[in-house]
């Protein structure tokens, strides 16, 4: 088994054959498993990207702690939509460690091996399979096996139906498993999407304005949802409306120019006369 | 997995596919071969084995670009590189029995070569060749692909590459110093496997192959398409980068899918040259691949059934008209091709699936009304 012929297999033996691979191949990563015992789930020191000479991002350090909801506001070029991309592993930075956990080096891994460690991201616009059902839309998302010698051949099991039946439920699409996605509503589009999320177990999820153009009342089912996953799943949170980060927040930081700016709770950050200057104030 | 290959089609579907195969597979060629009452005339089989072999190409493109949005335009090269592989055997199949009665194909007595170079070592072997014929565009698309893909080339890009490798390799074969007949290419063929390559009952049985070889590669296709990894090809068309952050590594997916369809493209060349009885560097020419996305686009693309309908109408149609009115051929297709892109996006079969579904709704309609009406009857006559 090689890393270049796909990304660790869920089950605990191929997990076993894959660290040994790894070990074998010298690389910083040394497991499948995210170990937090001793510290935050996702950690920044110091990460710099610049593109042209422009830097998205100046020596940026953040921590999530697990479990943690955290909302990440700040004006437009400041950076947030930089940031989901190292930790995603679509932009490399040019210094600075991104770690999950204790051992994972973000860094030195591939888009869909950071997917398959345990990181879900949804993109501001809503971006789902238009021509694939609700239902596929899950099952393309649900954690399993992505090599695609085993999707040649695989074939749900009434366990993986329960899974996606039971997120279907979660996201309120139950009516529509049939439905092509490409013809849901955009609210509906933006549940989809975290519902498939929630397929992929992540631990950490990261949400790129996960309400813009919803409803109030789907706004408000929003905040519930993410309020009970909380705790079991670390959120990062990029939101423009302020109302939806005050009814969620508990810990706010600000990105100016890319670097932190304030951290703290949402009234501690509201009166920062700095962040009412660059952001609050306009 | 028996389950899963009787689910590929509906039993319409099937009864189709035994259509298809007992007319082409068996009837036709029967018919030819045995003479009788109902000849069916060497032109004929020549021109429907010439067009199956076009269909199996256009499946191929089918699944790459139909299905994973990565459109070819190299495809040719493929198909032209699998008929170069069994020509190879059956030149060395003619003997003694060329112009210069030498143990050399003619074209390397032209050259003055004394023996064959180091690539044709083998080539006398059927088995050899045929495998020739799968390894290599397999092993070249896949190296190609690795490269091309890893580097993460997509759209117009990859399209002008892969023509531009079409016509590199066209130019390659053009020399005569390449060893492969220069621009004459390999003919006047005389036996395969022993056979007479003439004779009549030899071309039925390449036929008869050739409508199985379709059948087959037609269900296998269909069975990648309706797999998990053919709904991964669907969303790698229609949004790669989602699917990359949900833990799919992209590239081993079009790696397969591609190769796969050289495969099969090489697979083609292969029944296509024993039954035409030449093959040279012009099935490399751009404007080759071109045709074959053209036909796949009239047809439908990523309808499988699609692909293989634009094959046969296309080809038709040019064997008609080159007769006809042989200088508007090439307007005529363009003009095609333009009224497709407008008026047809998903080609043939797509606009007969609409009419379809307004003919059930219609009819749907017609039905409730009809019911509403007796309802309304009854409740009246209570």
């Amino acid at each position: 088994m090689n890393p270049i012929f796909g990304t660790p297999a869920a089950t605990g033996a191929r997990d076993a054959e894959w660290d040994q691979q790894e070990a074998a191949f010298g690389r910083l990563i040394t497991s499948d498993e995210v170990d937090t015992s001793h510290g935050p789930i996702l950690y920044l020191d110091d990460v710099t990207v610049s593109f042209d000479g422009f830097k998205a991002l100046n020596k940026l350090s953040l921590t999530v702690e697990r479990g943690e909801l955290r909302c990440i506001i700040g004006p437009n070029g400041a950076g947030k939509t930089t940031m989901m991309d190292v930790i995603t592993g679509k932009t490399r930075p040019d210094s600075g460690q991104v770690f999950f956990g204790q051992r994972m080096d973000l860094t030195r891994m591939r888009e869909a091996q950071i997917a398959h460690a345990g990181i879900g991201r949804k993109f501001q616009k809503p971006s789902v399979f238009e021509s694939h059902t609700v239902f596929e839309n899950l099952e393309l998302a649900m954690k399993t096996d992505k090599r695609a010698r085993h999707s040649l051949f695989a074939e749900l099991t009434a366990a993986q139906r329960k899974r996606i039946d039971e997120v279907l439920e979660i996201v309120v699409l139950g009516a529509h498993a049939g439905k092509l996605a490409g013809l849901l509503s955009h609210g509906q589009k933006q549940w989809l999407e975290i519902g498939m999320l929630l397929m992929q177990e992540p631990l950490l999820l990261m949400l790129d304005e996960p309400v813009a153009g919803m409803t109030d009342d789907e706004t408000a089912r929003t905040a519930e949802l993410l309020e009970r996953l909380s705790g079991d799943h670390s959120i990062i949170v990029v939101e423009h409306d302020m109302d939806f980060v005050g009814s969620i927040a508990r810990t706010v930081t600000v990105l100016h120019e890319g670097s932190v700016l304030a951290e703290g709770t949402m009234s501690q950050v509201q009166s920062d006369e700095r962040v009412v200057e660059v952001y609050l104030g306009r | 997995m028996i389950g899963r290959i009787v689910g590929l089609y509906g039993s319409r579907g099937w009864l189709g596919v035994g259509a298809f195969l007992l007319l082409f597979g068996i009837a036709l060629p029967l018919l030819s071969a045995l003479g009788g009452p109902v000849h069916v005339s060497g032109y004929y089989i020549a021109l429907l084995g010439k067009i199956m072999c076009y269909a199996m190409v256009a499946l191929a493109l089918d699944l790459i670009w139909g299905y994973t949005g990565i459109l070819s335009l190299g495809h040719g090269l493929f198909f032209a590189l699998g008929g170069y592989s069994l020509g190879m055997y059956l030149m060395r199949a003619i003997g003694h029995e060329g112009v210069y009665q030498s143990d050399l194909p003619d074209f390397m007595v032209f050259l003055d070569w004394k023996a064959y170079p180091w690539y044709w070592a083998g080539t006398d072997s059927f088995w050899y060749a045929a495998a020739l014929v799968v390894l290599v565009p397999g092993l070249l698309a896949f190296v190609f692909g690795f490269f091309a893909f890893r580097s993460r080339i997509k759209g117009v890009y990859f399209s002008i590459i892969t023509q531009a490798m079409t016509f590199a390799f066209m130019l390659l074969f053009f020399r005569n110093n390449t060893g492969f007949g220069g621009n004459n290419g390999f003919t006047d063929f005389k036996r395969i496997l022993g056979y007479t390559i003439s004779q009549p009952s030899t071309k039925a049985v390449l036929f008869a192959i050739t409508a199985f070889t379709l059948v087959f590669a037609l269900l296998a296709c269909r069975y990648v398409v309706t797999s998990k990894l053919g709904r991964v090809l669907v969303a790698i068309r229609d949004a790669e980068t989602r699917l990359m952050f949900s833990g799919y590594d992209t590239l081993w997916y079009k790696l397969f899918v591609w190769t796969l369809s050289a495969v099969l493209c090489g697979i083609a060349g292969a029944l296509y040259v024993p039954q035409v009885g030449i093959i040279n560097p012009t099935e490399m020419s751009p404007a080759n691949s071109i045709e074959i996305a053209i036909w796949v686009a009239v047809g439908g693309r990523g309808s499988l059934v699609g692909a293989l309908l634009g094959a046969f109408i296309v080809n038709l149609a040019k064997s008609w008209f080159t007769v006809a009115f042989p200088e508007y051929w090439l307007y005529f297709l363009g003009l095609v091709f333009i009224l497709v892109t407008l008026f047809l996006p998903r080609g043939v079969i797509g606009a007969v699936e609409t009419w379809r579904k307004r003919r059930d709704s219609r009819a749907g309609v017609a039905a409730l009304g009809a019911k509403v009406a007796m309802t309304g009857m009854a409740g009246g006559a209570r």
